[in-house]
């Protein structure tokens, strides 16, 4: 375009002075840093794994505020049972191998998921999911037990507290497990496309947060309340 | 079958809200009505409804927020008249009802109003300033949207189907468990806050994650515009913040429905943490609200001073050191609490301490007018009527972040008029400034000018002439929230903020005057170039309103303010930048799934505060199936054709072309 180099003559940024978007044609390297500011929008899977990542930390923000009002009301049994007499030690660990081990068999199936494995993925996604059931079936037990002796969640501030935080986290697996079933049925229907791919790698973050903050639960309301 | 709804759950015998009530409905009958004989429905249904353009989502925001500003303030309409009757009587609002009117006003203003104001003006205007086609998730955010929609339907439906909390705008315990208020009242502001809760959430997500990750090529941190920046910050605050609210509502609601012992008088509970926890939340919140107002006063001054803003890097740290330190004041909402003196004083210095930041910025705003050619048109007129309404109202919460100050005046009619101090000349001024501002971006006219002039000026003096006497009276010791009272030396003041608030009413007028002129005289209000301000930043290089895709070409950033060293660039060379290479743009599909979920999400708020647990099973169940549909589509977005983009940019180039050949002109002949 001729009109274009004669007004470009004799000005100061000779470089695209148009400014057309031809950076990384000039050797800005703009390209190569998507999402960072210089290089225009991030990829989709980093956008939808980054404001994934976001809503997991909202989640966790959720969760530590129960875990404040655990923490405030964890000696305020108004003389009902405390964490001491209440927790059956091996009913928690078993609990806790199970979602462990689930985190393991997730962990498998984005493995599975990266070699294209239709058959791999569907039976590591099962496990996991087979492994969240038997939790969350231990877990009712224990809240059945515990309202049956009269521990039940209007007995004190204390068990209102505990059952909140983690029947939350509970909730939380139900959610985890319908999501599971239906990305088990997406990925048998439609395949690794890219979208559900996306999803499988929130699939995991999710699973995996389910973990840390069972983590977190275990040390606060187990470990500590059984010394309290 | 229906729960706890009867027939009497209708309040057949208090004439006030059925009538309000009814008229309501015929409205919005009639507006159906009028949509459906006139054949607009499709046109409804298909560019608005289950639109998931950033722009349009914004402009129905600020619909909901304009709709429920104006209900809002009628409840401010009540209580004011009330009390201006009330001296030595009755007046004419029962005890209960008068209770129901000042919580609603609170709870509508702060989330179905403010809110809604700020998030509309950042869905026009943040993926546009950054020089991109959309918001990182276009359905998600439709989706916010109609959550929002349903929490403001839940408030209203309280209205003329039971009755609204009677907790003032926080819902404290234990007045709000059941042993106090076993009605629907304090239901209905939990699940509507909930509701909505969720959607401001997915905002805030939606929001950061645009700004950290989809930028223009070029578009560095340090070149954002202002708005981007404070919107960052606000939507931070919204993801670190909004949890703590759902988690505190949510312990209140397992009280209430399951007999929980969180915060009640027994079995240990503990109500201060409460307290404690939604404040956690509620400070946070007032910044999520005033950071955007900065950010547009900030747009504003810099373009009508024609000036870059000054101390922008001191600009971006006194944001972002307000962003951090909102988090650590709670207390001062409580000092009255008996956390003891060092505690105290620890959240007031930190109170104080914010104060800092916000100077920095209204030095800031007072240098880039400084030596700038100064154009006094409406959006700039509110920004100075800002800065000054601000600083007063920054001064008096300077002065309840002193402990032993706040012991006087807590709870009082001082601290009313304070944050109506600030929320009314921060953020609602910020709000109609923008809307005036970026009113010609979304629509393609300018609002009227005179009007905009009168409503400007109606609304500042009917602001000082409302609040200036309610800091009098809470000075003279007059509690906030009285149904009734007998103190003569209140009444003279009281009376006059009756009189401001009718000035405020005649503003309210001139506002919808002005939209409407500015719609039937929009011809010649008409902005054909997209640039009617001569303004500095990304918004202002595409037409106005921005196509679907909003840029042919994504701008290549080169330094802070891209626009405005372009369009320099264009009038020195006087001829615009060759043609660029026009290729086909992905657009995301309109999807009806956002407005579907919130239909759904009424039906199971409204069961779950009438104890209907069938409809909650379906509502939920529904739910599920709605996410699964909308996880089963295969098409997601469409393809605008290279030629159509061609045709769309030449239209606005050929716009800049006779502009630039207009100016030239103009600037020969001067």
């Amino acid at each position: 375009m001729s009109a274009s180099d004669a007004a470009g003559a004799g000005h100061a940024r000779e470089v695209d002075p148009y400014l057309l978007g031809r950076g990384g044609q000039y050797g800005l390297g703009h390209a190569a840093v998507t999402g960072r500011g210089a290089g225009g929008p991030a990829s989709k899977t980093v956008v939808v794994a980054y404001g994934f990542w976001l809503f997991l930390l909202s989640d966790i923000i959720l969760f530590s505020c129960l875990f404040a009002a655990h923490a405030v009301l964890q000696t305020a049994t108004a003389g009902g049972p405390g964490g001491a007499e209440l927790f059956k030690p091996v009913n928690i660990a078993i609990e806790t191998a199970c979602l462990l081990l689930s985190s393991f068999t997730c962990g498998m199936s984005a493995v599975a998921c990266g070699l294209r494995s239709q058959m791999w993925t569907q039976l590591s996604l099962l496990v996991t999911g087979l492994l969240g059931v038997a939790f969350l079936v231990l877990e009712a037990n224990d809240f059945a037990e515990l309202v049956r002796e009269g521990a039940g969640p209007q007995r004190s501030a204390f068990l209102s507290s505990f059952f909140a935080v983690v029947g939350c986290h509970g909730l939380h697996v139900t959610a985890g497990l319908l999501w599971l079933g239906t990305m088990m049925a997406q990925i048998f229907v439609k395949g690794f496309r890219a979208d559900i791919l996306r999803r499988m790698l929130c699939f995991n973050l999710f699973w995996h947060v389910l973990d840390i903050i069972w983590v977190a639960l275990f040390t606060i309301v187990y470990l500590i309340g059984a010394g309290r | 079958m229906l729960g706890k709804l009867t027939w009497d759950s209708i309040p057949w015998s208090q004439p006030i809200p059925l009538v309000a009530g009814g008229v309501v409905i015929v409205i919005v009958l009639a507006v159906i009505l009028w949509v459906i004989i006139k054949g607009y429905l499709p046109y409804l249904w298909n560019e608005w409804i289950t639109s998931v353009d950033h722009k349009r989502i914004g402009v129905m925001y600020l619909l909901l927020a304009l709709l429920m500003l104006l209900r809002g303030f009628i409840d401010a309409l009540m209580m004011r008249s009330q009390q201006a009757v009330a001296y030595h009587a009755e007046g004419y609002l029962p005890p209960e009802h008068f209770d129901q009117i000042f919580s609603a006003h609170g709870t509508i203003m702060i989330f179905f109003a403010a809110m809604p104001l700020v998030i509309g003006l950042m869905n026009i205007v943040v993926p546009l300033q950054l020089g991109v086609r959309d918001v990182a998730f276009p359905t998600l955010n439709s989706t916010s949207f109609w959550l929002t929609a349903t929490g403001a339907l839940l408030v209203n439906l309280s209205l003329v189907i039971g009755e609204f909390a009677r907790t003032g705008w926080l819902p404290y315990p234990p007045l709000s468990e059941t042993t106090y208020l076993p009605g629907v009242g304090v239901d209905y502001y939990l699940w509507a806050l909930q509701i909505s809760g969720v959607g401001t959430l997915m905002t805030g997500i939606n929001f950061v994650t645009t700004i950290l990750k989809v930028r223009a090529p070029g578009m560095t941190y340090m070149r954002m515009p202002m708005f981007c920046w404070t919107a960052l910050a606000a939507n931070l605050l919204i993801i670190a913040a909004f949890p703590v609210l759902t988690a505190t509502l949510s312990m209140l609601i397992l009280d209430r429905y399951l007999g929980f012992h969180f915060f009640t008088n027994e079995a240990g509970g503990n109500m201060m943490m409460f307290i404690n926890l939604i404040w956690a939340w509620g400070h946070p919140e007032v910044y999520i609200l005033v950071l955007p107002a900065f950010g547009v006063f900030s747009e504003i001054f810099s373009t009508f001073s024609g000036k870059p803003l000054f101390g922008y890097r001191s600009m971006v740290a006194a944001t972002l050191f307000i962003c951090l330190v909102s988090f650590t004041v709670w207390l001062h909402h409580f000092f009255t609490m008996g956390a003891g003196g060092d505690v105290n004083a620890v959240f007031g210095i930190a109170t104080s301490i914010i104060a800092v930041g916000t100077g920095v910025k209204v030095y800031n705003w007072m240098f880039t007018m400084y030596g700038g050619r100064i154009r006094f048109d409406t959006p700039m007129l509110w920004s100075m009527g800002f800065i000054v309404t601000f600083i007063i109202g920054g001064m008096t919460g300077v002065l309840l972040a002193v402990p032993p100050a706040d012991f006087q005046l807590h709870n009082s009619l001082f601290l009313v008029a304070h944050f109506h101090n600030v929320i009314i000349g921060g953020v609602l001024f910020a709000g109609f400034a923008g809307i005036v501002y970026w009113f010609p971006k979304a629509f393609g006219f300018r609002l009227h000018e005179g009007w905009g002039k009168v409503t400007f000026w109606l609304n500042l003096i009917g602001f000082y002439v409302t609040f200036v006497p309610l800091y009098i009276a809470g000075l003279l010791g007059m509690t906030r929230r009285l149904q009734h009272y007998d103190v003569g030396a209140w009444h003279p003041w009281v009376l006059i903020a009756g009189l401001g608030v009718l000035i405020l009413a005649l503003a309210a007028a001139a506002q919808v005057i002005q939209i409407v002129v500015s719609i039937r005289e929009r011809d010649s209000l008409r902005d054909e170039t997209g640039d009617p301000w001569d303004g500095r930043s990304l918004e202002w290089a595409t037409a106005s309103p921005p196509p679907a895709f909003n840029f042919a070409v994504l701008p290549d950033v080169r330094g802070e303010e891209p626009y405005w060293a372009l369009k320099q660039l264009a009038i020195e060379r006087q001829q615009l930048a060759p043609e660029p290479v026009y290729k086909a743009i992905e657009v995301p599909r309109n999807s009806p799934v956002g407005f579907i979920t919130a239909f759904f999400a009424t039906i199971t708020g409204f069961a779950l505060i009438w104890h209907i647990w069938w409809l909650v099973a379906v509502g939920v169940a529904a739910a599920y199936v709605v996410f699964v549909w909308f996880a089963w589509r295969d098409v997601t977005e469409y393809e605008v054709p290279a030629e159509e983009v061609a045709r769309i940019d030449r239209a606005r180039r050929a716009a800049r072309r006779q502009w630039l050949a207009a100016n030239a002109q103009a600037g020969g002949a001067a």
